[in-house]
């Protein structure tokens, strides 16, 4: 009872999964209970009323919410199978990326996804740009982010393994091309078929329908 | 660390970003080099130190390079841990309470930084509304964090937050001087206003807080120009 962990999660979200992958890459048992959104539980509010958002851990009764921050807690309390490198520098060079994909991914995302119609083209070329930093000095002639064996910034890049192909499709435009982005498109298929991971993807068709539902209700959303 | 350590700052006289890692190595009494860059003329060190995002602050450790001042601040942490103060608490929900506030402060600051964006009137009340709101936040979540009346500020025990908050809010006189409105009030925000003032008198914050005049200048040619950063 006193160690126990609870996940708040949201099935669609990103930001769950990489703290569900944590969780399960570590083994750490933990309990999962899935949030409305749309009608937030008592509990979330309380755990995390700055945000009002998943993922919420909750771990001996203590709530710690921003999936960034609870990802360094987890490999804080539970360090075996160890998600970031042990040397500080190494450290601060897997982190550098991690704030790169969460400021400038995230920005590059809104304007291709959200944004108006007319600069579509722009924002693609944009998104590549920001794909092919990633590809040339994020990953090199690595597997993986974390080298040979997944680790925290492939977790945080995993939005481009799972959640932009819905995304592409519907707004029509391919950005993820193997002939543009040869080894982030082997990166993608290597992420989705390592062990624990392939078992806790989301699927690929409740997302695209998720998503197409999302932005049908749109008719402008400011960005 | 070794005798044989170098460590160098790039960074901008006026850059809070700088000004967090400038106190945290001075906080930690690490010596260092400090290199002015002129972000309109950047330096070939700069751009090839940090060719992904080209910012300041920089800070080359025994010629190793480190960006982003929140990343520069848990590898300060972690690199010299007995060199004075934990930067960082040691337990770690304790550890995740202090960057998740980090993060908030950061939040805050880029709504201060949209204040400096004249494109019209509205945007002006919106961008402050959305400041006031994030500060009214801020300083609820600081009185259940300290659960004195305001935080005691110690020279001895400054850690993350109190940089965070020094290098953000310490230089409101000059931000309210530039754009003609208060941006940190006393009746609104108690704590956050008394833990500033106190923070301003730490001789190690006098050492690198900007020059009043020469901040005003630039905040009001920054907003004229609508320049971005």
């Amino acid at each position: 009872m006193d160690n126990e962990v609870k996940l708040h999660g949201f099935w669609p979200s990103p930001f769950v999964y990489r703290v569900i992958w944590a969780l399960k890459l570590k083994g750490i048992e933990y309990d999962y209970i899935e949030e409305d959104l749309a009608n937030k539980s008592e509990l979330l509010l309380r755990y995390n009323p700055v945000y009002k958002k998943v993922p919420v851990l909750v771990h001996a009764g203590k709530p710690i919410s921003e999936s960034l921050v609870i990802l360094e807690y987890i490999e804080e309390v539970w360090p075996h199978s160890p998600l970031l490198p042990k040397d500080p520098y190494e450290r601060s060079v897997a982190r550098f990326w991690i704030n790169f994909a969460t400021d400038k991914g995230r920005s590059a995302v809104r304007s291709l996804f959200w944004g108006g119609g007319d600069g579509k083209k722009e924002a693609a070329e944009q998104m590549f740009d920001f794909l092919k930093i990633i590809e040339e000095q994020a990953l090199g002639d690595k597997k993986f982010f974390g080298g040979n064996s997944i680790n925290m910034v492939d977790l945080i890049f995993a939005w481009f393994a799972c959640w932009i192909q819905p995304m592409e499709q519907l707004v029509g435009i391919k950005v993820l091309e193997p002939s543009r982005l040869p080894s982030l498109h082997a990166w993608v298929k290597n992420f989705k078929e390592e062990p624990i991971i392939k078992e806790n993807l989301p699927d690929p068709e409740r997302l695209l329908a998720y998503y197409t539902r999302l932005t049908s209700n749109l008719v402008s959303k400011p960005t | 660390m070794g005798e044989e350590d170098t460590v160098i700052l790039h960074g901008m006289w006026a850059s809070t970003y700088v000004k967090r890692v400038e106190l945290a190595l001075k906080i930690k009494g690490i010596p260092f080099e400090y290199v002015e860059e002129d972000l309109s003329n950047k330096s070939a060190l700069l751009l090839k130190y940090n060719p992904v995002q080209r910012k300041v602050p920089v800070l080359v450790h025994n010629g190793k390079p480190i960006c982003e001042s929140l990343v520069i601040l848990e590898y300060i942490d972690e690199t010299w841990p007995s060199h004075g103060l934990q930067l960082l608490p040691k337990d770690p929900y304790e550890r995740a309470r202090v960057r998740f506030w980090a993060a908030y402060i950061q939040q805050l600051l880029e709504s201060m930084a949209k204040l400096f964006n004249p494109d019209h009137k509205e945007a002006q009340e919106k961008a402050l509304e959305e400041m006031y709101e994030k500060q009214r936040i801020l300083e609820e979540g600081m009185r259940e964090f300290f659960p004195e009346e305001s935080p005691n500020v110690h020279p001895e025990k400054l850690g993350i937050l109190d940089i965070m908050i020094v290098s953000t809010l310490g230089a409101f006189r000059a931000q309210e001087e530039a754009l003609g409105v208060k941006t940190l009030d006393p009746e609104k925000n108690p704590l956050l206003f008394s833990w500033v003032e106190a923070l301003i008198q730490l001789p190690v914050v006098k050492e690198i807080i900007p020059p009043f005049e020469k901040l005003v200048s630039l905040l009001q040619f920054i907003k004229q120009n609508g320049i971005k950063f």
